[in-house]
């Protein structure tokens, strides 16, 4: 359908066997052996474990590059650890700056966590650090660099943890690993978008679309569908900051012309475990001609769920079951903002290969993403909220009003004397919002869990999907008995915004960067609530280290553990924690380039 | 016949132009105003109230000694953007118009340089030495010095104090008020709009207006409005970053610098035709 060039083809879907550079230094050798030639990374186990950081020269695009690696391999060895065991892993450095391994989702104390300044020092050129900590969970996590832009230059891998008892039998294995590379050094790139922030972004708002509109709809609603936004100084296409503009993506270290292949033999129940692995990408994926039947989310068990498509952003993983009967089947995860997609096939011998589809056309952010609930007419989604649950819709218009008392009002509803049974509606916008750093601030946020997010809304009523086609929300997950073992109310609530300023590539908690912000003080085992409210276009995937964030609903239902949780755009969500750890811990966004941008908090347990 | 037609085109311009500014500069007074009186909420909520009193350095298990963790929002990045380096056919001269800024997201020095050059020689220029501050989300306020070089004509030093940024409905606003020595002063105001053809096709309409307080013979430049740029640029942007285009500039002038250039015998307005390259990194 699109014609590129070729070196543009060549770009968007990399060398077909694009990747780590075949002359390896023979200290790294070993390591490498272990790959195969598709590009799924070797597997290292047992209770002690060596990592070397180093940089490795790669080739994804036709242009050499030098990557910081783990082991030499994009992506670094996968860890299949035992749950209960202690493990010891000595990480050395030999590139000629500090670097750092953080275990994504695992918990341990806080000098094992490896963000520089926060849990310990870093690890110095040439310095050995050795990381010790016992396995208390069981379930697929991650690894990567802490340190400057090293995750997004190569250093990241698949973290398993087996169970001490499977309950998931499956015939087939396989980590899906999606990540992007850029040729790019990726401080150019953040610098290049705070001169202009939409510099990766080819989806801008035209004049011949306008023209279009006004063919179509009419000038009068042409110009009102963009006014808005123009007046706002908001684009309607800015769904992602970077784009294949800049990247590559990859599929276990694999380009699309490279298609990673899993094989399976027909009748086999094939287990994926799918971690987004990027450095800024959020990945729409699907299997065509497979359901997807989700059992685990960030590394815990859920009620098994069943769906057509999911959306995740860095830092999230989801465990898939898929019972595949043809002979080859399309991996296909396209990025959110619709300008490329990685690609694998799962098939019954090497070679196979099925249909890739096209990526869906970029959707207008709608009025809903940009004001919350006062702005979602123009989807039937919301107003099936609004008659199912016309209480709580009421209480929001009320809220309107700028009501204080919600929270007794909350309790009545409840039967119940704790003010803190459901989590407070009152939006409290932090006074270091009405600065430089925001760009807006959202009075009327929606706060349901059910909606699949911008570009996946109604995909079978717009024809996109076959009829019945499901996409997985928060509110489809829910974690098994037993998984969420605190079951204290809250004991206090504190709410913190998701901040931004577009134009001045700006990203903050509470409109205070990192170097202005302070620390979240927490009570060691307290039970508390934390509201995410956020205040920005763009969808963040909140990654709490060192305790788990316990998702619950507006109602101050408990559903589900994760360790990382995307907060829509205008969206407010609350989840419930209990600090075991003491330490400092890091709190961020995982869009790498908002993270460095300064939405990081520290969290102190004491 | 043209500049019958003109006339009435330049005043309607001038209004439209000077509209927009005061609405912007109002909509930027007010814009926090507004947003706190429509808010549902209760406001002022205290960031640092979760913080028990500790901070980054201080409080328990901080690492010891000066903070380590800094991150992009105390990085100082930096820019050089040449907006406009053209050739005008008609006056055979070259004329560059750049911009350059290191600094952070909300502190910046920032340079802006305007020239031309004919016959191999600096005809005139204009340089700003400015440090901008975050004024709002969208604009910076400018304070420093501008240095004005002539080369058959006396050069002028003036302080600065401007405010620059993104008005609503996307215009790029850039206006300033100088005073110089012997009591004179000086206004500009400079609006742009990026019109989208295409992604990589870029129609650029760009309105420039200079006022002076005071007659200055020795420049040529009467009080009052002395002179409106008008001009449409169209770019193709073979990268974001590199984009030559071609153009078309009408500039006129006004009251006393009109009449200078007229008893110079020189046209009081014209029309060029430019080429040039706009690229930025």
């Amino acid at each position: 359908m699109k014609t590129y060039s070729a070196t543009r083809r060549r770009f968007v879907q990399g060398l077909a066997a694009g990747g780590v550079l075949a002359a390896t230094p023979a200290w790294l050798q070993a390591a490498v052996k272990g790959a195969t030639a598709l590009g799924s990374a070797p597997v290292l186990s047992g209770r002690e474990i060596d990592l070397v950081i180093a940089e490795t020269p790669v080739n994804f695009t036709g242009v050499t590059r030098m990557a910081t690696t783990i082991n030499g391999s994009i992506p670094a060895p996968t860890l299949r650890l035992r749950e209960g065991d202690d493990v010891t892993i000595r990480v050395t450095n030999r590139l000629p700056v500090d670097t750092s391994i953080h275990w994504h989702g695992i918990l341990l104390p806080y000098q094992m966590d490896g963000v520089p300044g926060i849990s310990f020092k870093g690890i110095a050129p040439g310095e050995t650090f050795v990381y010790r900590f016992k396995l208390q969970q069981s379930g697929t996590y991650w690894y990567h660099s802490h340190s400057a832009f090293q995750e997004m230059t190569g250093m990241y891998g698949a973290l398993i943890i087996e169970p001490r008892e499977e309950k998931h039998r499956a015939d087939q294995d396989y980590v899906v690993e999606l990540s992007d590379w850029t040729d790019e050094d990726p401080m150019r790139a953040l610098s290049k978008l705070k001169v202009q922030s939409d510099v990766y972004n080819f989806n801008r708002s035209t004049f011949f679309d306008f023209t279009d509109d006004v063919s179509k709809m009419g000038l009068q609603a042409a110009l009102e569908k963009r006014q808005m936004w123009n007046q706002m100084r908001m684009s309607p296409t800015d769904l992602a900051d970077l784009s294949a503009a800049t990247f590559t993506f990859l599929m276990n270290g694999t380009t699309p012309a490279g298609n990673w292949n899993g094989l399976f033999q027909r009748g086999d129940r094939v287990r994926l475990r799918f971690i987004n692995a990027a450095s800024n990408s959020f990945y729409d994926v699907r299997i065509p001609g497979l359901k997807l039947t989700v059992i685990q989310a960030d590394g815990q068990d859920v009620e098994p769920v069943t769906v057509d498509e999911f959306r995740f952003g860095p830092g999230e993983t989801y465990d898939v079951m898929v019972e595949p009967q043809d002979d080859a089947y399309t991996i296909f995860a396209q990025s959110m903002e619709r300008s490329g997609y990685a690609r694998g096939t799962l098939s019954v011998r090497q070679g196979l290969t099925a249909p890739v589809p096209e990526p869906d056309s970029p959707e207008w952010l709608t009025m809903k993403d940009m004001m919350g609930a006062m702005g979602g007419g123009a989807m039937g989604h919301d107003m099936m909220k609004m008659d199912s649950m016309g209480q709580t819709k009421m209480d929001h218009s009320q809220m309107s009003g700028g009501m204080a008392m919600d929270h007794s009002m909350h309790g009545m509803q409840q039967g119940s004397d704790n003010p803190l049974a459901k989590p407070s509606s009152t939006i409290r916008h932090a006074r270091t919002e009405y600065g430089a750093s925001v760009d807006q601030r959202v009075d009327t946020p929606s706060t349901n869990l059910d909606d699949p997010g911008i570009g996946l809304r109604n995909l079978s009523q717009r024809g996109l999907r076959p009829q019945g086609h499901r996409v997985l929300t928060l509110a489809d997950l829910k974690s098994i008995d037993g998984v969420l073992d605190d079951r204290r109310p809250p004991a206090r609530e504190l709410e913190l915004h998701l901040t931004g300023n577009m134009e001045r590539y700006s990203w903050s908690f509470d409109g205070l960067e990192f170097g202005k912000s302070t620390p979240v003080s927490l009570r060691h085992n307290e039970r508390v609530r934390i509201i995410l409210q956020n205040d920005t276009m763009m969808t963040h995937p909140m990654h709490l280290h060192g305790m788990w964030s316990e998702l619950e609903t507006d109602q101050g239902e408990l559903r589900v553990r994760r360790h990382t949780i995307p907060v829509q755009p205008a969206q407010r969500i609350s989840f419930l924690t209990t600090p075991h750890d003491l330490g400092r811990w890091a709190w961020h966004c995982h869009l790498l380039f908002h993270m460095d941008a300064g939405m990081f908090r520290e969290v102190v347990v004491s | 016949m043209k500049r019958i037609l003109m006339k009435p085109l330049t005043n309607l311009v001038l209004a439209v132009s000077a509209f927009q500014a005061s609405t912007a500069l109002a909509q930027m007074d007010h814009s926090a105003m507004q947003m706190e009186a429509s808010a549902t909420t209760v406001d002022g909520r205290d960031p640092h109230a979760y913080s028990d009193g500790y901070t980054l350095t201080e409080g328990p298990y901080a690492q010891p000694g000066p903070r380590q963790l800094k991150l992009a929002d105390e990085h100082a990045f930096w820019s050089v953007l040449a907006d406009r380096l053209e050739y005008q056919k008609d006056n055979d001269s070259t004329v560059y118009d750049a911009q350059a800024w290191y600094g952070t997201t909300f502190n910046r020095f920032v340079i802006k340089a305007e020239g031309d050059i004919s016959n191999g020689t600096l005809e005139e220029s204009s340089t700003d030495l400015l440090w901008g501050h975050a004024l709002n989300a969208y604009f910076d306020t400018q304070l420093g010095i501008r240095l004005d070089n002539y080369r058959d004509g006396k050069d002028r030093r003036w302080l600065a104090m401007g405010v620059q940024g993104l008005a609503p409905y996307w215009f790029e606003l850039d206006v300033a008020a100088y005073v110089g020595e012997d009591g004179r002063t000086a206004f500009t105001a400079q609006a742009e709009y990026e019109l989208l053809l295409t992604q990589k096709l870029i129609l650029r309409p760009r309105a420039e207006l200079n006022l002076y307080g005071k007659d200055d013979l020795d420049n040529g430049l009467g009080s009052g409005l002395s002179d409106l740029a008008l001009s449409l640029r169209l770019r193709y942007e073979f990268n974001r970053q590199f984009a030559p285009y071609i153009g078309v500039e009408w500039t006129d002038t006004y009251g006393d610098t009109a009449d200078y250039r007229r008893s110079a015998g020189r046209d009081t307005s014209d029309t060029q035709f430019v080429a040039g390259l706009r690229f930025w990194f």
